[in-house]
């Protein structure tokens, strides 16, 4: 079959690779029909997450037809239309039976600190990706759902992480209505997070990046008002005074390990690596957040320690929470606001690319290149 | 001056003007719509999994884990094993460091560009 192949940072080609076996009785194969690229396989691409072996395939948001299932599996036969989380989990688990389907114990040998996910390296438990034309999907029974009818395939893929993400984001915010919400980084996940900050009543919604075609989409599609930090003095000054001096309620990191915005941070995380994530966006979420407000933690940080300013956090008395969404718990609900119309994910896609051409698209999307928010990949 | 005071400087939202100027404002103001609050709830029957403990995946005899871990995790991926030069630093990183330890990282960071400069050596592939 073709597969997308790592070859080490900034080098991806699209290679022939034997067939995904049936390695578990509740394993499924999956032939995919749609797969995205994600800001998190940026931080593989650019060589940032320990442990990502050459050879191995990404992509851990992708939808496809059952071909093949293993003997215990009860819920799924060949020939289903599934959608399929990005986390890889075993439903049974102390972590799994209390809802933390994100924080599987069963699934990741080579971590404690994270569970599974498809495509994410063996620091994220050695399972291959979907940017190929099959894939191996353990615990058929507990991750994989049949698409409902109604749904396309488009918003189906964008509910295996993107969507989802932002909407735990927004929830982790614990927004309360009226609240000032300020959305670090208008990526997919950053837009989502904005969108639905609204769903739970927020009564103002600020969205900061420094791409000005990024920022257009989230004051058309998230409703919001935007900044563009690199054209301001000092951006946590400029949110002050936007918020009457006091902050906003809540903030939302959703930019992650590779921040711009401050060189020193920037260069020691992504070039020296001397720490997990260059925190820039999530020390201007602390700081400009009220006293006494939450910081939600959507980006994701490498497994060694990152400069954060911890001290601003404990003095202003934040909650901070965070984590890597549990996806399947947000389905029900999402699945309700997608019909009542309340949200459409595909609008914020800009490309779709044939699989043989996906280096094009890692590329295109990690220069921000072309207007590039959302791209989709076709095996 | 404006001096800061005890009430909420932020005008009274308009609801109302809200809903109508974005699909759904509100929908989910009700905790008791949002999925993952609380963070925690006690539902084993709720994932779809009909074991206790899962089957052992088989094969796993060599295969490198976390010292975090007690034992070898049910399931795990089985692309890419250990192999070579970077394969040895990985076997050293994950039997001698938890994930505590930067050496932890540092060795599998180390490993990961042995990797990559073996896999372009002429030959290699
Ligand atoms: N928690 C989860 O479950 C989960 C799931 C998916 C993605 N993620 C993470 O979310 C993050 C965003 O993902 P994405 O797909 O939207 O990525 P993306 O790369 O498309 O978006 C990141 C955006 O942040 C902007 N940015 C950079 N520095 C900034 C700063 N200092 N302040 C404000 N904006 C800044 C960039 O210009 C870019 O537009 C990534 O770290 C990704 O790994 C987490
Ligand atoms: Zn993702
Ligand atoms: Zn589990």
């Amino acid at each position: 079959m073709k597969a997308m192949v790592y070859r080490g940072p900034y080098r991806i080609e699209v290679e022939e690779k034997p067939m995904p076996r049936i390695e578990h009785p509740n394993d499924a194969i999956v032939r995919v029909t749609l797969a995205a690229i994600c800001g998190s396989d940026l931080h593989l691409y650019h060589g940032m997450m320990p442990d990502t072996r050459v050879g191995t395939t990404f992509g851990h948001e992708f939808i496809g037809v059952v071909e093949q299932v293993g003997p215990s599996v009860e819920r799924l036969k060949v020939g289903d239309r599934v959608m399929v989380p990005f986390n890889v989990y075993c439903g049974s688990c102390y972590f799994c039976a209390r809802g933390l389907y994100s924080n599987c114990h069963n699934v990741n040998p080579n971590a404690t600190a994270i569970g599974g996910i498809y495509g994410y390296s063996h620091t994220c438990g050695g399972y291959d990706g979907g940017q190929a034309e099959y894939v191996r999907v353990p615990f058929a029974d507990v991750g994989p759902q049949v698409i409902p009818d109604w749904m396309s395939d488009e918003d189906a893929v964008l509910l295996t992480d993107a969507l989802p993400t932002g909407y735990f984001g927004a929830q982790l915010g614990s927004i309360d209505e009226g609240d000032t919400v300020a959305v670090f980084g208008a990526g997919p996940i950053g837009l989502y997070a904005a969108r639905c900050a609204w769903l739970m009543g927020a009564g103002r919604v600020i969205v900061i990046d420094r791409l000005d075609c990024r920022l257009e989409r989230a004051r058309e599609f998230a409703f919001a008002e935007t900044y563009n930090y690199e054209q301001v003095r000092d951006i946590v000054v400029t949110l002050k005074k936007a918020t009457d001096w006091l902050g906003a309620d809540v903030a939302i990191d959703a930019v992650g390990a590779e921040a711009d915005g401050n060189r020193l941070q920037h260069f020691t995380a992504t070039k020296l690596k001397l720490q997990g994530g260059s925190p820039v966006a999530l020390n201007w979420a602390i700081d400009s957040v009220r006293k006494g407000g939450t910081v939600a933690v959507l980006g994701a940080y490498g497994p060694v320690f990152s400069a954060v300013k911890f001290g601003d956090a404990m003095n202003k008395g934040l909650t901070l929470r965070m984590n890597q969404c549990p996806v399947k718990r947000q389905w029900p609900r999402l699945f309700e606001h997608l019909q009542a119309g309340r949200l459409a994910p595909s609008e914020i896609v800009t490309h779709t690319v044939p699989l043989e051409y996906i280096a094009d698209g890692y590329d295109m999307f990690s220069a921000k290149r072309d207007g590039c928010i959302k791209t989709l990949v076709r095996p | 001056m404006d001096p800061y005071t005890a009430g909420t400087p932020r005008p009274q939202v308009d609801a109302d003007a809200l809903r109508a100027r974005i699909p759904g404002w509100g929908a989910d103001l009700d905790a008791a719509d949002r999925p993952s609050v609380p963070r925690e709830s006690f539902d084993p029957g709720a994932s779809g999994a009909h074991w206790e403990v899962p089957t052992q995946q088989p094969g796993g005899e060599e295969r490198e884990r976390s010292i975090e871990h007690r034992q070898l995790t049910p399931v795990f991926g089985t692309v890419a094993p250990l192999a070579g030069l970077a394969g040895r630093i990985r076997r050293t990183a994950y039997r001698r460091y938890s994930e505590g330890r930067l050496a932890h990282w540092l060795l599998l960071m180390a490993a990961d560009r042995v990797e990559v400069l073996q896999s372009r050596l002429p030959g290699a592939r």
